[in-house]
């Protein structure tokens, strides 16, 4: 295999802002990506923070280029650090070399040894006592104009930014802000030969979360009920949701727990209007049984699980792919259901979407998993399109005396009829039941309920986006959710150094198309199967349906390190 | 409350349905079975405009006998149900049906917060201090010495749950108790609760012939409350605590604020969607 592991991504600048929790690391990135997008970048910042809200670590850590970006890169140009408090507990976040440079503040104290052991150059400025110069300075303003002007960002773009984030702070701070700014612009920082540089695309951008992307697919697809309960990371969904929900005639109701939360919204769908809930791992195991009685009783759900570092508690605040498992084999019985996953942050928006209908038309339930990665990462990229779908709930609004609310049918779904409809009076069960909905023990009703449940599945036809599929070289890269954009960057860099790839990302896991991916990775000759967890979960699914070669590869990592395209690219020149 | 019913008005037998119930001969449930029809016709409540939420449990079987809309979900879980479906559909009458052991054991969070939320709806717990179902074992309503179950052969050994002082600590706003030996009455209750506005519990005293056949003796035992409701909580808890358990009538009823959103689109998906915009 040829060496692609110095053809990084050309054209892109990283970096990465740290201070302790509460120091505004975060809001530094926030205003460094408006910026940027004003300026007319694309990127993403992700951000890294430890479980406690204030006194822990923070970092946002940004990659800004001329052309959409789907990952982090594997190291980081530029490095502001706020203070140097809780550096320690996440440095691997943040890989620096002799090309770095590290913009820091004397006053925080000699820069650690972790950094510079790197051999990256150190640049003193210093944020507080400049800060301090300004009523109500703070020293992350000056920090942002120091780093804008190492990044060659420029400066009226920086002021745009800072009066978008600061929106509502009044205009005392936003002064004191952009006083701090100016300072840090001003202190004669060379700019660094990799910066971003002016770049003005006038196409039109979004600059919008993971999260906030699954909450607008979940309008998009017709939601108007929520229950949850917080939990991290996925109470940013809800809080985006609340206030939205009561604009577009919906609500939601902040649930005692997710027991109740998966049960409020069976109970809503039941009652004909759209239906979701959104939690993380934990959270997921807790809602399982419920989700058996939505498969049984036919009861339209979705649930978005934002997936963390497990088991238990485990990493509350990372990122790990590593729910596919229960949300494939979690529930009791024979439960047939959907499995999704979004592959990029913008690409929540459709996947969500996608889910909510499926689950409407299907009667069934759809498990999206996104993750902490997806979740709490902003992208500045293309506006997502908006499909219509020609997928919706098959209801009954004028049923006789005969009505069977499971009657059989040619695609397995049966008409439903909602509450307040004359004549279409039935009882959803989670008991076995016959075409009625009478409870039933017969061998004969569980046979014929089991296939109908199974068959409306997969006789579904579920089109080309059950996978987004890119090159036709012989060498196979499989995966799925979050981790798609490490696998196509890797894709691209292996390309660039004469390697014959192929990508197969999945959106769809369950029902698994299994026939579609046999075709995808024909005449390959060598198939990896990247993920972000410990198990191997996605490679030992498809193993279980012959899906793979008997000679493909499993190339998992766990988190909480993001999956790094020069770590696949590594692997797979290792392996050659 | 919704419109009255469309003439001919439907009588209780009309709102039965024709699947027979699993109950055993001389359960207290037949009783309530029939008290929820009968209320049901004093109200004159369009059918499709009823709908039933349960548990599991013998007493959770309820919805399949009436001819109402009607979700016979999991063990526990009914209020939550009940939650979402009231605050996606204002328009219905929400009826929850269960026993001691779904309501108070296994969904006993569900119960307090159902009970402070105080949406408009009506809870029918049937008590009878046994899990009948599951062949007999100890309830949080069963008695600490009651040592006819196998897995607790010395008796649970533990206060019984109080669901009446629970409901009131919790907030419910109307609180009755009711008993499937006096059906008239039980139907006067049910009435009350369904248009009482807010959260109604009625506990309902209703005999298991077969795992507890001394509840035979609950009809010499039942008594009217010495007292009558007065709507202030700290009377109704002394009423609760004073009271020997088999007190029947209102014990509760207070006009406090119904969590209910309204549902009213004041924007569009498209006008949001301006947020996430360069």
């Amino acid at each position: 295999m040829p060496d692609a592991s110095i053809a990084a991504h050309s054209g892109s600048f990283s970096v990465a802002v740290t201070g302790s929790g509460g120091s505004g690391a975060v809001t530094t990135g926030l205003i460094l990506l408006e910026a940027a997008a004003h300026a007319g970048y694309f990127g993403m910042l992700s951000r890294s923070a430890g479980p406690q809200i204030r006194g822990g670590e923070s970092a946002a850590m940004l990659r800004l280029g001329p052309a959409p970006l789907a990952c982090m890169d594997d190291r980081f140009d530029l490095l502001v650090g706020l203070d140097w408090l809780n550096i320690a507990r996440f440095i691997d976040e943040i890989p620096l070399d002799r090309d770095s440079l590290v913009l820091a503040d004397p006053a925080a104290g000699t820069v650690p040894a972790v950094l510079t052991q790197s051999g990256a150059r150190v640049r003193e400025v210093p944020f507080k006592e400049l800060a301090g110069s300004v009523a109500d300075g703070r020293a992350n303003m000056v920090a942002l104009g120091a780093l804008a002007a190492a990044g060659g960002f420029p400066q009226d773009a920086l002021l745009a930014g800072l009066n978008a984030v600061l929106a509502g702070k009044g205009d005392r701070v936003r002064q004191a802000s952009s006083q701090c700014l100016t300072l840090g612009y001003e202190q004669g920082i060379e700019t660094l030969p990799r910066a971003a540089g002016a770049a003005r695309h006038p196409v039109a951008r979004w600059n919008i979360s993971g999260n906030e992307a699954c909450g607008l697919g979940a309008l998009r697809g017709g939601i108007r009920f929520v229950a949850a309960y917080p939990i991290t990371p996925a109470s940013e969904i809800l809080e985006w949701l609340a206030p939205r929900l009561e604009q577009v005639g919906g609500s939601l109701l902040q649930a005692e727990d997710e027991l109740a939360s998966i049960n409020m919204i069976i109970g809503a769908s039941f009652g004909g209007v759209p239906a979701l809930t959104a939690t993380s791992g934990p959270g997921l195991s807790l809602m399982t049984e419920g989700l058996g009685l939505a498969v049984a009783s036919e009861t339209p759900l979705t649930v978005i699980d934002v997936m963390r570092g497990g088991p238990s508690t485990g990493i509350p605040t990372k990122s790990e792919q590593v729910d596919l498992n229960i949300a494939l084999y979690g529930l009791h019985g024979d439960a047939p259901h959907l499995v999704l996953a979004p592959l990029t942050i913008s690409d929540c928006v459709f996947t969500t979407q996608w889910a909510v209908q499926l689950a409407e038309h299907l009667q069934t339930v759809a498990v999206v998993l996104s993750d902490q990665l997806l979740g709490q990462s902003r992208t500045i990229s293309p506006p997502p399109p908006n499909l219509e779908l020609p997928l919706v709930r098959r209801t009954l609004d004028t049923p006789d005396e005969t009505y069977r609310r499971y009657a059989p049918s040619a695609d397995g779904v049966s008409p439903m009829t909602v509450p307040g409809t004359p004549h279409g009076m039935y009882t959803a069960d989670g008991l076995e039941h016959n075409q009625r909905g009478t409870p039933s023990s017969r061998a004969s009703d569980h046979l014929e309920h089991l296939d109908k449940r199974l068959h409306k599945i997969t006789a579904h036809d579920f089109g080309a986006h059950w996978a987004e599929m890119s090159g036709d070289g012989e060498i196979a890269l499989l995966t799925w959710g979050s981790s798609s954009g490490a696998v196509r960057e890797a894709a691209a860099r292996l390309e660039a150094a004469g390697a014959s790839v192929r990508v197969v990302a999945l959106r769809l896991l369950m029902p698994l198309q299994s026939d579609a991916l046999r075709d995808a990775l024909a005449g390959c000759s060598r198939v990896w199967v990247i993920e972000q967890n410990h198990g191997r979960q996605l490679f030992h699914y498809l193993k279980s349906f012959d899906a793979l070669p008997s000679d493909a590869h499993s190339l998992a990592r766990p988190g909480p390190l993001p999956l790094r395209p020069g770590d696949i690219v590594a692997a797979l020149t290792e392996e050659a | 409350m919704n419109a009255p019913a469309t003439t001919p008005a439907l009588r209780a037998k009309d709102y039965k349905s024709d699947i027979k119930p699993i109950w055993c001969p001389g359960c207290g449930h037949f009783a309530v079975l029939a008290a929820a029809t009968k209320a049901l016709a004093h109200l004159g409540l369009p059918k499709e405009q009823v709908a039933l939420i349960s548990g599991i449990g013998c007493s959770s079987r309820l919805p399949a006998y009436i001819d109402s809309y009607g979700f016979h979900g999991v063990h526990g879980r009914a209020l939550a149900v009940a939650a979402g479906l009231k605050t996606a559909r204002p328009d219905l009458t929400v009826l929850i049906a269960g026993g001691d052991g779904d309501g108070f054991s296994i969904g006993g969070n569900h119960f307090l917060h159902a009970c402070r939320r105080n949406m408009d709806m009506t809870y029918i717990v049937m008590d009878n201090e046994v899990y009948g179902m599951t062949k007999g074992q100890a309830s949080p309503t069963t008695a600490p010495e009651w040592t006819h179950s196998k897995m607790t052969p010395h008796g649970t050994g533990m206060r019984r749950f109080q669901p009446a002082a629970m409901a009131l600590a919790a907030g419910a706003t109307w609180i009755a108790r009711g008993f499937s030996g006096d059906p008239s009455e039980l139907t006067r209750l049910l009435v009350e609760a369904i248009q009482h506005p807010g959260f109604s519990l009625l506990h309902v005293l209703s005999p298991c012939q077969t795992f507890r056949p001394e509840q035979k003796q609950w009809k010499e035992q039942v008594h009217p409350f010495a007292d009558s409701n007065t709507g202030d909580p700290v009377a109704a808890a002394q009423r609760i605590h004073a009271d020997d358990g088999m007190a029947l009538g209102l014990i509760y009823a207070n006009h406090l604020p119904v969590w209910q959103p309204r549902n009213q689109a004041t924007s569009s998906i498209a006008a949001l969607e301006e947020e996430f915009r360069v």
